[in-house]
C-alpha cells in the first residue's frame, strides 16, 4: 500500500499515514477515529477527552530496541487500578510493527506472536507456567483494564472497547509476555522488559521543573 | 470537501508536550497537596490531615480518612531531589511500616522516589541502615523459605513477616492504606536484598535493594547534618571484611600448595652427602686451650642448608661444643654451640633416661666453598675422656621453615575468619534462621560457586 494523503471525513484536516500497514488513525484536530478502507477513510467513532497524561513518550518519539530504530505512530490508552497505562504502537524502519508498553514508567517492548492454542483467562492463573519461544514464563499479574481511548495509527481496528483483561507473564531472564483478551480469541505478545535508558529515546516530552 | 475547522500550524500533540505540575487542595482539610509525579502516582496522602486521596481523581476523592495517633518526620523531606546512580530522583512519598517478631515490634521507613522518565525507586531505612530499592524486570525463582535465584545469584532466605503500614504521607504508585498488611519476604546476598511483597489477592511484586551508607545519601540529597548512626548489623549489610576471609583462604591454599611443591622439589633435587666425618676425644681433666681446628672440607653446589651432627659417648654426663664453621676463602664464620647430654637412672617410678647421645643442627643457606670447623669442647672436670664424632653433611631437607610459613599463613586467616563469622552470626541472629550453622561459603557475598 503506498503512502497516501487524504483528509478527515469529519473536519477535512489533512490525514497522513506514517506506516503503510496502519488500518486506523485518529484525526489530530477533531479526534475522529478513522478507519482506512480501499476507497477512503471512514469515521467510526470519536475519542473522548483524555485525562492528563504523564507518559514521557509521545507520537513521533524515536528510539532503539537493540540496534533497530523505531518510531512511535499510535497508542491505545487504558486505565486500571494502578493508574494510566499506554500501549504505544511502534514501527521499525524494516517495516515491522510492535508495541512499547508504559505503565508507571515501567517499559516493555513486545511483538504479536501467533500461537495455535492460547490459554483461556481462567487457565492463566497467577503463578501458572507457560512456555513459548522456548522461554519459561510465569503469570505475574492479571489486570482488568478500562479502555480510555486511542491516538494515532494502529495496525488493526480498535475503538469500540470497554473493559479488557490482560494477563502479564515474566521469565527469569527479562522476557515479558502479555495475553490480550480484547477479542474473542486471545492474542499473545512476547518481548522484553526494558530500561528507559536502553530505549535511547528522542523527542520525548518535557516535564515542568525537570 | 469541508474546510478544516481546526487551525493549521503546529501539531497539536507537540503543543501539549510539556507536562505540568499539579497543585490541588485536600478535600479533607483544605490544605495544599503537591502532586509531584505528574499523575503517575495512584494515591496521595495529605501531609497535613493524613487523608489518603485518589491521585487519579481531579477532585482528589478521599479513599481513607486517617486519625494519625503518631507522627513521623521523613529524614529526606518530600520534594527534595538527589542524584542516585547517575539519575536525579525526587522524594515524593513516605511510609512507616512495622512488623512483629516474637512479640517485639520493629519499624522502618520507606521513601518513594520519582523521576518522570525512569519512574519509581525506593529507599528504606532501619536503624540508620539504608537500601536503594528498584523494581525487578525478571522473575526470581524462589524456593519458599529457603533461597531465591535472581540473575544467576543465590539469595538466602532471611525473614518472612507481615508488614503493616502505620503512617503515610505523599504520593504512592500503588493503593496504600494505613493499617493494611502485606507479607514481606527478604532473601539476602549482601550487599543486596531481594524482597517480595504478597498482597491479599496473592499477587507478588519483587524488588531488589542495594545497601547504602547514610553518608552517601546525605551527600546525594545535600541533606544538612549527619545521617543517623547505623546500629547493629543489618540483613544485607556488606561484611566489613568483604570477601577477604574467603579469598585469604584461597591465597593460603595456593601458598601452601606452593610451599609443599617447593619442599618436594627440594627433597627430590637434594641428595644428602657427607662432606666431613671425624672422631675426636676430649680429656676432661686436661689443662690448656681445648679449642682446635679441623681439616678443610668442601661444600659444593648452591647455597643450601648444612647439617652438623654430633655423636658423643656421654654417660650420665655432658659435653658442650662451641662450633664455628669458617669459610676458608672468605673468612665468614658461623658460630653455634651444641650440648650433648645423656642421663639415666632408676627411681621409685622405675627407670628413666634424659637426653641423647646424638645432636643435630642445620645451618640454613651456607654458600659453597672450602670450610673448616673450629671446635671448643667443654664439660665438667673429672669425667674422663669423652669421645665424639662430628659429621657435616649438605643437601639436607629442612621442613622447619615450611612449618613457620604455615603458621604465618594460617594464623591471620583464622583470625579474619573468626571476625567474619561473628559478624555473620550477628546478621543471622535477626533472621528467621538464628541458629543457622555458619560456614565459609556464607561469609562470601553470595556468589554462586
Amino acid at each position: 500500500m503506498t503512502e497516501r494523503k487524504s483528509n478527515c471525513p469529519n473536519c477535512g484536516a489533512p490525514i497522513q499515514f506514517r506506516y503503510s500497514s496502519s488500518v486506523q488513525t485518529v484525526c489530530e484536530y477533531c479526534k475522529s477515529i478513522l478507519v482506512r478502507t480501499d476507497l477512503d477513510l471512514q469515521k467510526v467513532g470519536q475519542v473522548a477527552d483524555l485525562p492528563p497524561d504523564p507518559s514521557p513518550i509521545q507520537i513521533a518519539t524515536e528510539g532503539k530496541y537493540g540496534n533497530r530504530n523505531f518510531v512511535v505512530v499510535g497508542r491505545i490508552i487504558y486505565q486500571y487500578e494502578q493508574g494510566g497505562w499506554n500501549e504505544w504502537h511502534i514501527v521499525f524502519n524494516d517495516g515491522a510493527s510492535g508495541w512499547l508498553s508504559d505503565a508507571q514508567d515501567e517499559y516493555a517492548i513486545s511483538f504479536r506472536k501467533d500461537v495455535a492454542k492460547l490459554p483461556s483467562q481462567a487457565e492463566a492463573k497467577l503463578g501458572k507456567d507457560f512456555r513459548w519461544d522456548n522461554v519459561a514464563f510465569q503469570v505475574t499479574s492479571r489486570t482488568l483494564a478500562h479502555y480510555l481511548g486511542v491516538e494515532g495509527e494502529l495496525p488493526f481496528q480498535y475503538w469500540d472497547k470497554t473493559d479488557v483483561t490482560f494477563i502479564d507473564l515474566r521469565s527469569s531472564g527479562g522476557d515479558f509476555a502479555t495475553l490480550d483478551y480484547s477479542d474473542a480469541l486471545p492474542a499473545l505478545y512476547i518481548g522484553k522488559a526494558v530500561d528507559f535508558d536502553d530505549l535511547r529515546l528522542q523527542n520525548v516530552r518535557r516535564f515542568e521543573g525537570w | 470537501m469541508p474546510t478544516p475547522n481546526a487551525p493549521s500550524g503546529p501539531n497539536p500533540s507537540k503543543a501539549a508536550s510539556e507536562v505540568h505540575v499539579r497543585s490541588l487542595t485536600c478535600p479533607g482539610c483544605g490544605g495544599p497537596v503537591s502532586l509531584r509525579s505528574f499523575g503517575q502516582a495512584v494515591n496521595a496522602a495529605c501531609e497535613n490531615c493524613h487523608s489518603i486521596l485518589d491521585a487519579q481523581d481531579p477532585n482528589l476523592k478521599i479513599l481513607q480518612q486517617v486519625k494519625a495517633t503518631e507522627k513521623f518526620w521523613p529524614l529526606i523531606p518530600l520534594g527534595k531531589r538527589g542524584k542516585l546512580r547517575g539519575t536525579v530522583y525526587e522524594a515524593i512519598g513516605y511510609q512507616y511500616r512495622r512488623i512483629q517478631v516474637d512479640g517485639v515490634t520493629y519499624g522502618w521507613s520507606e521513601y518513594v522516589l520519582f523521576n518522570p522518565y525512569q519512574g519509581f525507586r525506593y529507599l528504606s531505612e532501619y536503624d540508620g541502615h539504608w537500601n536503594y530499592v528498584s523494581p525487578l524486570r525478571s522473575l526470581p525463582k524462589a524456593l519458599a523459605g529457603v533461597s531465591s535465584q535472581y540473575l544467576g545469584q543465590t539469595y538466602r532466605h532471611f525473614q518472612t513477616s507481615d508488614a503493616k503500614t502505620s503512617y503515610v504521607i505523599g504520593e504512592f504508585p500503588w493503593q496504600v492504606r494505613v493499617g493494611e498488611t502485606v507479607e514481606v519476604t527478604d532473601y539476602v546476598a549482601p550487599p543486596r536484598v531481594l524482597s517480595s511483597e504478597t498482597t491479599g489477592d496473592k499477587e507478588t511484586t519483587w524488588s531488589l535493594g542495594e545497601y547504602m551508607n547514610g553518608s552517601d545519601l546525605w551527600k546525594a540529597f545535600s541533606l544538612p547534618g549527619e545521617p543517623p548512626p547505623a546500629i547493629g548489623v543489618y540483613e544485607n549489610q556488606p561484611a566489613p571484611l568483604g570477601d577477604l576471609p574467603k579469598s585469604i583462604w584461597k591465597w593460603c591454599a595456593a601458598f601452601l600448595v606452593g610451599a609443599v611443591l617447593l619442599v618436594i622439589l627440594n627433597a627430590a633435587t637434594s641428595h644428602e652427602k657427607t662432606v666431613f666425618n671425624r672422631s675426636f676425644s676430649f680429656d676432661t681433666s686436661a689443662t690448656g686451650e681445648p679449642s682446635f681446628v679441623t681439616d678443610v672440607f668442601e661444600v659444593t653446589g648452591r647455597s643450601a642448608p648444612v647439617k652438623v651432627e654430633t655423636d658423643a659417648n656421654v654417660n650420665n654426663n655432658w659435653i658442650y661444643l662451641n662450633y664455628a664453621l669458617i669459610n676458608e676463602d672468605t673468612g665468614q664464620a658461623y658460630d653455634f654451640g651444641r650440648e650433648v647430654s645423656y642421663y639415666y637412672g632408676r627411681d621409685s617410678d622405675g627407670s628413666w633416661t634424659e637426653g641423647s647421645t646424638h645432636n643435630s643442627v642445620t645451618l640454613p643457606s651456607i654458600p659453597p666453598g672450602h670450610y673448616f670447623l673450629r671446635i671448643e669442647p667443654e664439660s665438667d672436670r673429672g669425667h674422663g675422656t669423652i669421645a665424639y664424632t662430628v659429621t657435616v653433611s649438605q643437601g639436607a631437607v629442612v621442613v622447619s621453615w615450611f612449618l613457620i610459613a604455615i603458621a604465618l599463613l594460617v594464623v591471620p586467616a583464622v583470625m579474619l575468619t573468626w571476625r567474619s563469622m561473628s559478624f555473620e552470626h550477628l546478621r543471622w541472629q535477626e533472621s528467621d534462621h538464628p541458629k543457622t550453622s555458619l560456614n565459609l561459603s556464607q561469609i562470601s557475598s553470595g556468589d554462586d560457586d
